[in-house]
């Protein structure tokens, strides 16, 4: 367009086109304008405390004795009320055994298969709409929970059986004076109730892997930094997940090479089971009765009675013992 | 305009084309498949032994080129490469078929190369497919490298197709496919979707359904890898097929094996308009066209050229004549022997440079099952399928520390994963028996309950050794312990030793100090990779101590010979 004249429109589309970006350009530098960096700051997220202890019930503890793991079960909660005691129609349970490790049941790393269907079996009698058994294992988890033979027993008991999937960890803000922003597998935060089923086992710091202990396994990320203040840390984790029931099934309890174990040398066979909906006098009992240990050597205890976690004077609760 | 009537041949040869790409869609869809299944079936009981029953190294174990190879390195035929039998017998009556019809890189290029582009049309493409001296390339390519092999390295793998797409897609596509899909499906598992929530489920499945990990997966030092393989695909744009023409290595030693293919191209003059159709879609550039010599050599037998010739002039026969091709691959004896002579030389020089064979690397942790390192070398191809197969992520490929002769070869890296007790994975994948096939009771790290006899001493890959300036009891008055809690064997290669040590504030406190007891110690890697202390580990794992090596030792205390097979003289005399 040499010697022709510009027109109107023309001039007014190219114009239009220039300015309009421009004023984008400009909008959008003055909306994303950082004139002095924002000092470095997290926000205080909201404290999230899972406490899902039944509101009425009291605490108490059974042991019972026996070959039968099922019926053992079956008994114990029986004694306290029923499972429906525990479980109500409609819920979504957590059950959270300890699958750590790539071992079979008789070598007493993780928790025993036949507790866990039979657990499971008992929240879907009571009407639970949907339960889940989960761990975060150490060894691979497709090993973990085939070995172990839980991932069978869970699912012919009608559980999900959830394998630790990396999408699915949020974290939260614990509030404990050692953890603070965790990252935790996503079915404990929505849960109606939780199942904790842990193994008594032999461990080189805390002496013995318990109950709380086991709430290591609802972790994902990095836990080793952990066990630098353990027994804090243990506190902290019974405090963000307050467990409506822990059933603690010792057919074999691990005396040493902890937490994994192997050889059948290491293990003596106890054929008891501890049941409580007080994780702290859970602990308590399984230290005393399977590895002859005062709540002064479990450190974890004291500090969680002083945050009202529960009572380390086991045999002052309501506690019953019974054969099966 | 009425209906446009076929001659029956061309209605022949069309649907020949089409059975052709029908081929090559079965299997590429079949090579990823087989990737994705690399992995172990589903476990159901306490006694299932982890295993992999899908033929994942299928794709490997029917490429002549790796059974060749690694026949002149080691005089056996290991395994299923027997499989090679099958394309060698059929590209000796045929032809070319694998490459035209089941080679998933030459689909790949295929698929590439046939994507319209301006650049290549008409007088410009027509150019560009007739031969070429550069063709002969490949050949000198495919010398360099038996060459090699005649000095007992296999460097095939290196650019052997089936071991080149095996390799870049187990480090790098799928991979990236991989974190993009856990990318998705952990935004949309916290995501209102409202009406869409479906979508997760789908994701989802994507995620553990067919790719099988629930971990994101990473390798080290991909990017060499994928600039080659992206590379290659490239060149399609400006020549077609420019790799299985110019470059491929099996394509060369299948266009050898072509000279006495009893199928090939007959040309009828007398027939021909010169509309150049047939040339305009070949793949091989080896001139179907009256007028140049067809080249049997380069031929790919994808039958564009017959299925777009309007006068039925040429025709693939038994027995044709050979009036006007040529069987001959045009390389001089000159360029024969010196190529040959090239790679036999090669292997020497690089053998001249520090090498783990003389002075082993530190970090150069094998996976266990692992020959000695001169015959894995004669044997690894690099293909990665160790590395795929890995449930932990572990083993991942080297760039030097194994010498300039074992690039992308697999070593362990702890920090990002160790080595699964139980699993002896890599060692069941492994398509040439670089790593020798175990089982978990030959491996022997852990007694597993009711099997508790193990055969033999364990199979250890290194040693672990601390660095007492960054662990938190040795240097920092922390206790830790970790390291010992995931040590897996019986009794635990790391013990303590029970220490008073006084605080900064002058007060005195026990605590546990960790040693490795190195006779115990298999190298596994769990304490690194579970070590606290970030950047550096404190506890760390050298191949010192590894049992495929028994110059590379620390202490006098001689373990048993391994279950496995190795090589050396030395290893079976004690």
């Amino acid at each position: 367009m040499t010697d022709e004249q510009l027109s109107r429109r023309d001039f007014l589309r190219h114009t239009g086109k220039a300015a309009g970006f421009s004023a984008l350009a400009i909008g959008g530098a003055v909306l994303l304008h950082e004139p002095v960096r924002h000092p470095f700051h997290q926000e205080e997220d909201e404290v999230v405390l899972r406490d899902l202890r039944m509101k009425d019930s009291d605490p108490q503890l059974i042991i019972a004795r026996g070959d039968d793991p099922a019926r053992m079960i079956a008994a114990a909660l029986e004694a306290m009320g029923g499972i429906t005691a525990f479980i109500s129609a409609g819920d979504t349970v957590v059950v959270k055994p300890n699958i750590g490790w790539d071992r079979r049941p008789e070598q007493a790393a993780n928790t025993h298969p036949d507790v866990v269907g039979e657990v499971v079996r008992q929240c879907m009698d009571a009407g639970a709409d949907r339960v889940i058994v989960t761990d975060v294992t150490c060894n691979d988890a497709n090993r973990c929970f085939n070995r172990s033979g839980i991932g069978t027993a869970a699912r012919e008991a009608g559980a999900d059986v959830l394998l630790p999937q990396e999408a699915r960890f949020r974290e939260v803000n614990m509030g404990g004076s050692m953890l603070g922003r965790q990252l935790v597998y996503d079915a404990y935060l929505t849960a109606d109730k939780f199942i904790n089923l842990p193994i008594a086992k032999h461990h080189s710091l805390t002496r013995v892997t318990l109950g709380m202990k086991n709430l290591y396994g609802i972790l994902g990320g990095n836990r080793s930094r952990l066990h630098q203040e353990i027994d804090q840390s243990i506190t902290d984790l019974g405090n963000f997940l307050r467990p409506t029931l822990v059933i603690l099934y010792a057919w074999r309890v691990l005396l040493r090479n902890g937490p994994q174990g192997g050889s059948l040398a290491d293990v003596d066979e106890r054929r008891m089971l501890v049941a409580s909906n007080d994780q702290v006098a859970l602990d308590a009992c399984g230290g005393e009765l399977f590895f002859d240990l005062g709540s002064e050597e479990m450190p974890w205890l004291g500090m969680s009675e002083s945050l009202g976690l529960g009572s380390a004077a086991w045999r002052d609760l309501p506690y019953e013992e019974i054969n099966v | 305009m009425g209906k446009q009537v076929l001659p029956p041949k061309l209605k022949l040869y069309r649907r020949l084309r089409w059975l052709r790409r029908a081929s090559q869609g079965f299997f590429f869809v079949l090579f990823i498949a087989l990737l994705l299944r690399t992995n172990i079936d589903t476990l159901d009981s306490p006694d299932a032994i982890p295993h992999i029953s899908a033929p994942v190294d299928l794709f490997l174990e029917l490429d002549p080129l790796i059974a060749i190879s690694t026949v002149l390195t080691t005089q056996s035929l290991y395994r299923d490469l027997f499989l090679a039998v099958i394309i060698i017998v059929g590209t000796l009556f045929l032809g070319r078929f694998f490459c035209g019809w089941m080679c998933p890189m030459g689909t790949l290029n295929h698929v590439i190369a046939t994507w319209k582009s301006r650049r290549m049309r008409g007088i410009k493409r027509l150019e560009q497919n007739e031969w070429k001296p550069y063709q002969r390339w490949k050949y000198a390519v495919l010398l360099i490298f038996l060459g090699a092999a005649l000095f007992g390295s296999t460097q095939i793998g290196l650019l052997d197709p089936i071991a080149l797409l095996t390799r870049s897609m187990t480090l790098v596509l799928l991979p990236g496919y991989n974190t993009l899909t856990h990318d998705v499906y952990a935004w949309s598992l916290h995501a209102d979707l409202g009406p869409f929530s479906f979508l997760t489920t789908v994701v989802g499945w994507l995620v553990h359904g067919v790719l099988i990990r629930a971990k994101t997966v990473v390798f080290d030092q991909t990017f060499l890898i994928l600039l080659i393989f992206f590379g290659i695909l490239v060149a399609n744009r400006f020549i077609t097929r420019f790799w299985c023409r110019g470059l491929c290595p099996l394509g060369a030693l299948l266009g050898i094996m072509s000279k006495t293919s009893i199928l090939g191209l007959e040309k009828h003059e007398s027939l021909c308009t010169g509309c150049n159709h047939c040339s305009l879609h070949c793949q091989g550039g080896d001139n179907p066209q009256v007028g140049l010599p067809w080249h049997q050599t380069e031929c790919h037998l994808c039958l564009n050229c017959v299925a777009s010739c309007p006068e039925a002039g040429i025709d693939f026969k038994l027995f044709p004549s050979r009036e006007h091709s040529t069987p001959s691959i045009s390389l001089s004896r000159r360029a024969v022997i010196g190529s040959a002579g090239a790679g036999l030389l090669a292997i020497p020089v690089l053998r001249s440079s520090t090498n783990p064979d003389r002075i082993p690397d530190p970090t150069l942790v094998r996976p266990p099952g692992s020959l000695p390192e001169r015959e894995f070398l004669s044997r690894c191809v690099r293909c990665g399928e160790c590395m795929n197969v890995c449930p932990n992520n572990a083993l991942h490929p080297t760039l030097l520390q194994a010498g300039p002769e074992g690039i992308w070869s697999p070593m362990l890296m702890p920090r990002i994963g160790y080595c699964e007790p139980t699993c002896v994975l890599c060692s069941e994948v492994c398509p040439t028996g670089a790593i020798d096939e175990i089982t978990e009771a030959e491996k022997a790290w852990v007694p597993l309950a009711g099997r508790e006899e193990t055969e033999g001493p364990p199979i250890s890959i290194g040693t672990a050794f601390y660095d007492l300036g960054r662990c938190l009891p040795w240097a920092m008055g922390k206790e830790c312990i970790v390291c010992e809690e995931w040590c897996p064997t019986t009794p635990k290669a790391i013990y303590f030793e029970e220490a008073e040590v006084q605080t900064r504030d002058g007060e005195y406190t026990y605590l546990k100090r960790p040693h490795v007891d190195p006779a115990v110690c298999v190298g596994c890697g769990a304490c690194t990779y579970a070590c606290p202390v970030k950047g550096a580990p404190a506890i760390y794992i050298t191949a010192v101590g590894e049992t495929r090596n028994r110059r590379n030792r620390i202490l006098l205390d001689e373990r048993k010979p391994p279950a496995y097979r190795t090589d050396h003289e030395s290893d079976v005399a004690l």
